[in-house]
This record gives C-alpha cells, sequence and structure tokens, in this order.
C-alpha cells in the first residue's frame, strides 16, 4: 500500500510541475485545415466526449447544421440537417485533435483557429475566434448574421490577427493572465481586462500590418466590443497547458473537463485518454429578460479546461461578481468558492495569484481522489445556451461538474495502479 | 406584450452585469411586472431588451456607457412601483455589513493549511471511516482524539502502533472525555488548571474525576481520554503509556490519576511498570478492581471519588458528608435500589460501593462478580442507559435524557422498588438542563408513596448548566442529592439498611 502511495505522490507531484512549468504563447491564427491536418470535407469537430447526432441537442444540432451551410457542405440549414440525420458527418471531440472549443465548440476546415504554444513542451493547442455575445454559433445559432460573421473572421479579423502575430514573437500569456486575475478576470465568466491587455498588446502590429484602415477599424471594434475574445484565447492555453500531463503514470491528477450538452467527460494522466462521462447538470444562474430556466439547455463546452487549470470557478476570488450568479454574491462567498476547491487541488499556482485572497495562488491540479473523498466536485462558471437550435445564448450561471465522472475515474484509476 | 413599458436611461452609470441581473430579477419578481431587466445598454444588450419587449424610445437611444432600465407591467401604477424599487437598487447596491461568508474547512488537510500551527486533531465520523481520517491526521504529525466509536479494535491497535511510532497520542476511538491544556474536548467540564494529571479509558469516570478535584479546591493540568479499549491486551495500553510518558514529563503536572476498568494482569502490570518508573505520586483506580500490589509511588483507590481525594491529599473525613439516606424512611414492602445511570463508570461505581458493603447487584455492563442482568434474577439492577440495548439509533442519553424516560417511569410505578439512584451529567457536549427534565418526569410520573429519589450531578460551577443550580432543581423536586455519585450510592445503601 505504502509502496503505491509514493507511487502516486510522485506521479502527481510530476504532473503537477508540468502544468505549473508550461510556458503558452499566442503565436498564430491559421485556418482548421492547416493546424489539423486530420481535418477533412464534412469532418466536424465538437465540445465534449465522443457522441454521435441521435444523442445531440438542440444547440449543438443548430451549429452542426450551420457550420455544414458555411462550409458549403449544404445550401440551407434544412438540408443540412437532413444530411447530419442521414449520417453524412463525421464527428469527433476537438480534444481528440489537439483543439478545444466554447459552448459547441464545433471546429471544421476553413474556420480560423489561433495557435498557442506551450514552449517549455512544444506542443500545440488550438481554438477557434470567440464570435462575441447575443446570437452566435457557439450558443447554437445559425441564421445569416451568424454565418456571416464567421466568413468575416474567416477572411478579415483571422488573417490580419496572423499576420500581427507572425511580426512579432507572438503574446505570452501567463504574465497576461496572471495581470488579469488582479484585475477582476477569472477567464471563463470574465475576460474583460485579458481582451483589453490582448488588443493592448496586439494593436501596433495590427497597425503596422494592416493595408486597409476600415477593415482594422473593424477588428479594433470587434475585439474592443467583446469582452469575452479572450475566452477562446484562455481555452487554447488551458489545452497548451495540460496536454503534456496527459499519460503520467500513477497520476491521479484530471487532464481534462468537457462537455457536449448531453454528457460531462473528464480524462486523468493516470489512465491515458480514456473518458469518464455521466449526464450533464442544469447550471443554476440568471436569464436574460424573456428568458427562464424551462428554456435552457444544460451545460455544454470544452471552455472547463478553463477549470481544469485553475481558473473560472476555481478563481471565483478573483471576479466576486461572478458569485452572484448563485448566493448572495458577496465577495466573502467568492473567495470561500476559491478556498473550497483548495480542497480538491494538488497545490496552488504561485504566479497567477488573487490580491483580495492575500494572493493566494489559484487552486491548482483537480485530484480525482480528493473530490471523491470530500463529495466536492469541480464549480465551474459558464453560460447558458437556448436548449431549441438557432436562438443562442439565454443567460450564464454556475455549475458543478458531475461526481459520477470522478468515482468512475478513481475506479478504473485505482485499477490502473493496482489498488482495487 | 400589451403592458405599459417605462424606460429609465441613467447616463455614464456603470455597474457589474451580474449585479445588474440579480436585481434584473428582483424587479422582474414584483407584483404586477411582466418583464424588467436593467441592462448597460451596448448594442447587443439593447437588442435583448427589445426582443423581450422592454425598449421604447429613451431606452432605444441609449448607449454602452447608460445604464437603462426596462420595465412591462400591467398597469401604471405597478410600473412606477418597480421604477422605484429599481433606483432604490441602484443608489444602493452594497450588501449589508456583517453579511461577510466565513469560510470552515471541509477536510484536515485544508484546516491544517488555515492553522499550520495545530498539532491535535478531533475526530467525529461514523466509525467506518474515523482509522482513515485518524490516519491522515498522525501523518501530518497531529495528536488524534477520535470520538467515533465502532472501529474495530484490530485497526485499531494498528493505529495506535503506527501513531506510537510517529510520537503521536491517539486518544481513542470512543473518547468522550478529554481536557488539553485547559481546553475541553467533547463531553468535558470546565475545571480550573492545576498539577493533577489524568490519564481515563472512561469518560464519565474522568468527568466525575475531574469534576470532585474542582470540588476539593485543586485543578486539573491535563486530562488524556485513551478509549474505552486501550487496556485490553489486543491494543495493550499503547495510548496509556504514551499519556503516562507525556504527564510524567510535563513539568505541570504533579500527580497522576489514571482510571480505567480493571486491565488484564499483564496489561495492567505493564502500565503499573511505567508508573513506578516515574517520580511523581499516581492514583490508581481499576474501577472494580480487587486490591492488588502497586509501585512505591501508586496508591490504589476503589471509587472515582477516592482517586480525586487522594490526588488532592485529603483524608475521609475532609470529604465526608452528612448522609441523607440514614434519616429517610421508605416505603414497607420495598426493599429494591435501582440505578439508573447516564454514566458507565458510575454506574460501575455504584456497583463497587454496594459490592464493598456485601450487597448484591445485577448490571447490564457488571463490574468483575457482579453477574449480569440476564445471567440472575435477584440484586439490585444498576442499569448503564448509554449502552447499546437502550441507545440503538438514539442519541446518547447524556445528551438526550429523554433515553431514560421509560425506565425512570417504570421504576416509578415499580411497588419492589424502594430507592432510584441516578445521575445528572453537565458540562459541554451534555444536556442543557437534566436535572430539570428529570425533575419533570417525576413530577409527571412520581406516585404518593413511591420511591424515594437519590442522584449526584457531574459538573462544576462554571459549567453551561451550573452545577448549584442543576442540584437546586432536582431538590426542589424532593431528589435527595448528594455530593458525590459514590456518596448518591452509600445514601441508598443506608436508606434499605435503616429500613430493613
Amino acid at each position: 500500500m505504502k509502496a503505491e502511495m509514493k507511487v502516486i505522490e510522485d506521479a502527481n507531484r510530476e504532473a503537477l510541475k508540468r502544468m505549473l512549468s508550461g510556458d503558452p504563447v499566442l503565436v498564430d491564427v491559421i485556418p482548421a485545415m492547416e493546424a489539423i491536418t486530420e481535418l477533412k470535407e464534412r469532418m466536424i469537430l465538437h465540445a465534449g466526449p465522443p457522441i454521435g447526432w441521435d444523442g445531440l441537442c438542440g444547440p449543438m444540432r443548430g451549429a452542426i447544421t450551420g457550420i455544414a451551410v458555411f462550409e458549403g457542405w449544404a445550401p440551407d440549414l434544412e438540408v443540412a440537417e437532413k444530411l447530419a440525420a442521414d449520417g453524412a458527418f463525421d464527428f469527433h471531440p476537438n480534444h481528440h485533435f489537439d483543439a478545444v472549443g466554447p459552448m459547441t465548440g464545433l471546429t471544421t476546415l476553413s474556420q480560423p483557429v489561433m495557435v498557442v504554444e506551450n514552449r517549455t513542451f512544444g506542443n500545440r493547442a488550438y481554438c477557434a475566434l470567440n464570435e462575441g455575445l447575443g446570437k452566435v454559433m457557439r450558443f447554437g445559432g445559425n441564421d445569416d448574421e451568424v454565418l456571416d460573421r464567421l466568413r468575416w473572421l474567416r477572411d478579415v479579423l483571422g488573417p490580419a490577427m496572423s499576420k500581427a502575430l507572425r511580426s512579432g514573437d507572438g503574446i505570452s500569456l501567463k504574465s497576461l493572465v496572471a495581470r488579469g486575475l488582479t484585475m477582476g478576470d477569472e477567464m471563463h465568466q470574465r475576460n474583460v481586462a485579458c481582451s483589453g491587455l490582448t488588443l493592448r498588446a496586439m494593436s501596433p502590429a495590427l497597425a503596422s500590418t494592416s493595408t486597409d484602415t476600415e477593415a482594422l477599424s473593424d477588428i479594433l471594434s470587434f475585439i474592443g466590443g467583446n469582452d469575452q475574445f479572450f475566452l477562446n484565447i484562455a481555452m487554447a492555453m488551458g489545452k497548451a497547458i495540460m496536454d503534456p500531463v496527459r499519460g503520467i503514470e500513477g497520476s491521479s491528477l484530471v487532464t481534462a473537463m468537457s462537455r457536449n450538452g448531453t454528457d460531462f467527460g473528464i480524462r486523468v494522466s493516470g489512465t491515458g485518454d480514456k473518458w469518464f462521462t455521466a449526464p450533464v447538470e442544469m447550471p443554476e444562474g440568471l436569464y436574460f429578460p424573456g428568458f427562464t430556466e424551462a428554456d435552457a439547455n444544460p451545460d455544454m463546452g470544452d471552455s472547463t479546461i478553463v477549470e481544469t487549470i485553475g481558473l473560472g470557478g476555481f478563481a471565483m476570488g478573483a471576479a466576486p461578481a461572478v458569485a452572484g450568479f448563485v448566493g448572495a454574491g458577496t465577495a466573502s462567498e467568492a473567495a470561500n468558492f476559491t478556498r473550497t476547491m483548495g480542497e480538491i487541488t494538488l497545490g496552488e499556482n504561485p504566479e497567477w495569484t488573487i490580491p483580495a485572497l492575500d494572493y493566494l495562488g489559484v487552486p491548482t491540479g483537480i485530484d480525482i481522489r480528493l473530490v471523491v473523498e470530500t463529495g466536492l466536485s469541480p464549480t465551474i462558471n459558464t453560460g447558458i445556451a437556448h436548449k431549441e437550435p438557432g436562438v443562442g445564448q439565454v443567460g450564464a450561471g454556475v455549475v458543478r461538474a458531475p461526481m459520477a465522472c470522478f468515482e468512475q475515474a478513481l475506479h478504473a484509476f485505482a485499477q490502473s495502479v493496482g489498488v482495487s | 406584450m400589451s403592458g405599459v413599458i417605462v424606460n429609465e436611461v441613467r447616463k455614464g452609470f456603470y455597474l457589474d452585469s451580474v449585479a445588474l441581473m440579480r436585481f434584473s430579477r428582483t424587479i422582474a419578481g414584483l407584483e404586477g411586472i411582466e418583464e424588467a431587466a436593467l441592462m448597460m445598454g451596448t448594442p447587443a444588450n439593447r437588442r435583448i431588451m427589445s426582443d423581450a419587449g422592454l425598449l421604447e424610445d429613451a431606452g432605444k437611444a441609449a448607449e454602452g456607457g447608460d445604464l437603462v432600465i426596462g420595465i412591462r407591467a400591467k398597469d401604471q401604477k405597478s410600473a412606477d412601483h418597480a421604477l422605484g424599487e429599481s433606483r432604490a437598487l441602484l443608489d444602493q447596491p452594497t450588501a449589508k455589513d456583517g453579511d461577510a461568508a466565513v469560510w470552515r474547512p471541509r477536510t484536515l488537510r485544508a484546516a491544517v493549511k488555515l492553522a499550520p500551527e495545530s498539532n491535535l486533531a478531533l475526530i467525529s465520523v461514523p466509525g467506518d471511516f474515523a482509522v482513515a481520517e485518524a490516519r491522515k491526521a498522525i501523518r501530518r504529525g497531529l495528536h488524534t482524539m477520535i470520538f467515533s466509536d465502532n472501529v474495530d479494535i484490530a485497526e485499531e491497535a494498528a493505529l495506535k502502533r503506527e501513531a506510537h511510532e510517529l510520537g503521536c497520542l491517539v486518544m481513542g476511538p470512543d473518547c468522550g472525555t478529554a481536557i488539553i491544556n485547559g481546553t475541553a474536548l467533547a463531553f468535558a467540564n470546565r475545571v480550573p488548571r492545576g498539577d493533577i494529571g489524568i490519564v481515563g479509558a472512561s469518560g464519565t469516570g474522568t468527568q466525575e474525576v475531574s469534576c470532585l478535584i474542582a470540588q476539593y479546591g485543586s485543578g486539573v493540568s491535563h486530562a488524556i481520554g485513551v478509549g474505552g479499549r486501550d487496556l485490553k491486551p489486543e491494543v495493550g495500553a499503547i495510548s496509556t503509556l504514551m499519556a503516562i510518558d507525556a504527564l510524567d514529563a510535563d513539568p505541570g503536572t504533579k500527580h497522576i490519576v489514571l482510571v480505567s476498568k480493571p486491565p488484564e494482569t499483564e496489561v495492567a502490570a505493564k502500565v503499573l511498570e511505567r508508573i513506578g518508573e516515574s517520580a511523581k505520586p499516581a492514583t490508581i483506580c481499576f474501577i472494580g478492581a480487587d486490591e492488588s500490589s502497586m509501585p512505591a509511588n501508586a496508591t490504589q483507590v476503589f471509587s472515582l471519588k477516592d482517586a480525586a481525594r487522594v490526588a488532592c491529599g485529603m483524608n475521609d473525613e475532609d470529604v465526608k458528608s452528612a448522609d441523607a439516606g440514614a434519616a429517610v424512611s421508605i416505603q414497607p414492602g420495598r426493599s429494591q435500589v435501582r440505578g439508573l445511570f447516564a454514566g458507565g463508570t458510575l454506574c460501575a461505581e455504584a456497583q463497587v460501593i454496594f459490592k464493598a458493603a456485601d450487597f448484591p447487584t445485577i448490571s447490564n455492563a457488571p463490574i468483575p462478580g457482579v453477574p449480569s442482568l440476564d445471567k440472575a434474577n435477584g440484586g439490585h439492577p444498576m442499569l448503564d442507559l448509554g449502552e447499546d440495548e437502550y441507545t440503538q439509533g438514539k442519541p446518547h442519553p447524556m445528551i438526550d435524557p429523554s433515553v431514560r424516560d421509560d425506565v425512570i417511569i417504570e421504576a416509578l410505578k415499580d411497588e419492589a422498588v424502594a430507592v432510584i439512584l441516578a445521575d445528572m451529567v453537565i458540562g459541554y457536549g451534555a444536556h442543557d438542563d437534566p436535572a430539570g427534565y428529570f425533575a419533570g418526569i417525576l413530577k409527571e410520573h412520581g406516585v404518593e408513596g413511591g420511591p424515594l429519589v437519590i442522584a449526584s450531578v457531574t459538573g462544576t460551577e462554571e459549567d453551561p448548566q451550573i452545577r448549584s443550580i442543576q442540584m437546586a432543581k432536582l431538590e426542589a423536586a424532593g431528589v435527595h442529592v448528594a455530593p458525590t455519585n459514590a456518596d448518591a450510592a452509600a445514601w441508598a445503601l443506608s436508606a434499605i439498611r435503616s429500613n430493613g
């Protein structure tokens, strides 16, 4: 027994070390087909663990029909839906191709993806550009306005950001996030500071590499008007940080948490790339006028990669307002969310600290053993999509990862280390 | 969307979107309101408000830095009221003072992080998990008190061996009482600090001895509980020996008292050998044991009262009370003393007193030489009501005195019963008014010419229930209140003797 404990402790120490030593840098924006060479026509990467068309929720179906029109695989949404139902599309999780995506999180051939390189380990991770708020594809939107915006991202913003990023050495994200935490971001619900800091870092190069001032103006006002622009960067960063932590024999550390709108899945370092899944839960939250919980789709998206690295719900203390989605919404409650996540994590990130908590480092490295032992599952900050295709975002809130994922994972993990 | 729509725009007024969503929910929930939202006037937000039928001209003209109040109500009056409430929320958006949430760690690991200087953990979880939690504690270098019971004895022994190697003391499992550095843990009393150290394998035994030490004007350095099975051969007194080591080394302890059920010979020998190695005087109370040879520095006593008395350096005469039992008469034809105890060791002490006077007792928790309840039908019954057969699925009678109701009522109505003998244990963890509760039962169910009731109160004046107040409540109910549990038993004997 003692020998196994030592193996686990050593493995977790190594896992935490790899997490904390990651050096993520935003280096480029390139078409998904260049980033992920396995991508081909009619292949759709989605958020969450593996799932087929029949199991997909409303907003996911809405997004899929939209992207099929966007990619030219179908002339309209109706045909797209018929094709999907007939099995014309090949579905795979983003996570299987070094990628992540928020909410529906679709990744296909021609979409531009941001490239975050982990310079310590040399791996890269990808995430599409954030579309802004309101009716957008990640929340299941699929009308012309949504598709036109995707075309603009592909044709204007993506190439412009690529040029700007390539003209320099990229944007180092670790220190940028550290700064964002001191400015009130938790990097899931709150990305105002980091979005601004990113824009500030990119603006000179955007300007110097631009030949079209009107396009430049559109770009600056798009990023400047999108409080969540950084979310997708934070996600690619999370994936880039966590991928080198995968596959450490004997480590009980969670390397990914992700949802497809139907199931919640987690992966654990010591059990390789196996998903442990359970039905997603319904967020507790607040709704836009005209909508109620009856309209809400359950939890969705790869964005929980942000909690996996100690941000989002784990860094709630940095963004007290977000705690207002549940409970009384006081700063002290927000601090308690962060401290409570410290019960299920292996350590703290000394570089990502929260001033209002006396510079407590964000709780880092979710240990499935601690989750099951304490009965405390990870707290996740999230947006809420309408359950019907084509509507979009209806609210935001806080949700828990289902405990069943961690229990299954712990059983498999125990077998993997020879304890049963 | 037929109702009255009211908009108000506050120019250049910013508030966090989540705070505004909370306000929106509050306003939308008001009487007569169909829909309501407070939002910053960005184009995306204005569109959401427009889709929800909340915008009229004023709101449509708002800009990103403006706050828009949009209300759709069934009539103008409701709309005006909601607008007034919205303004009030915006003018006073902060939480009230004192609303701050306090964080309490859920695990030992987090608690130690919060208080890294701590060196003792109290564990009170279902027995199946107690050893696992205790292991975590000792591996962090924490001494451990385990309140939980139902722990396998082999696991207890293994845990204590590991703790011993790590230099950590394990008090328990099933350790109900300890006082460490003046801090009462679990069921314990507020006794003054002093130079008498107690090692107790019994909770109520430790409580009675520590309270009598206080009553006799001395005080306690530490009272270390070890759990009821520490002196069993399977465990081998690991914690008892460590506790003696600790008190021996403690400059604040001048006298050591050991309270336990009678251990088996080889364990007793080991413990007494360790006592003999100490330069400090010791008082040994193996409650129910026969006289045996003691090391030169140790005095053997046979009651809890004498343990306290000897430790305080007092004579019999110093602690003698007027025997109220000799002065009373009991009803003819009644001859039985029935002991109804919440404290197990108090029940044992009563058996000791009766046995020494050659009065036969029977008990569900018999001391050596006393037959168990189901094996004999003669003798005065001495019942330990804290035993499992009375507490299945219920709290201990020290916490919930109603556990004792049925047996008290039965005794009150039984024409063979001459004397009911009872204990009241107060202090931390105990019921907030056991005497008042007991008096209530007597008042409701007592019968004219029924049994005499004799009781004592284990506690101190500093306890939350206040001993003298508890005694007064008993006296007011016609109970004869003895100064100690041993005296109560002696009074009961006198009562049946003088009437026999």
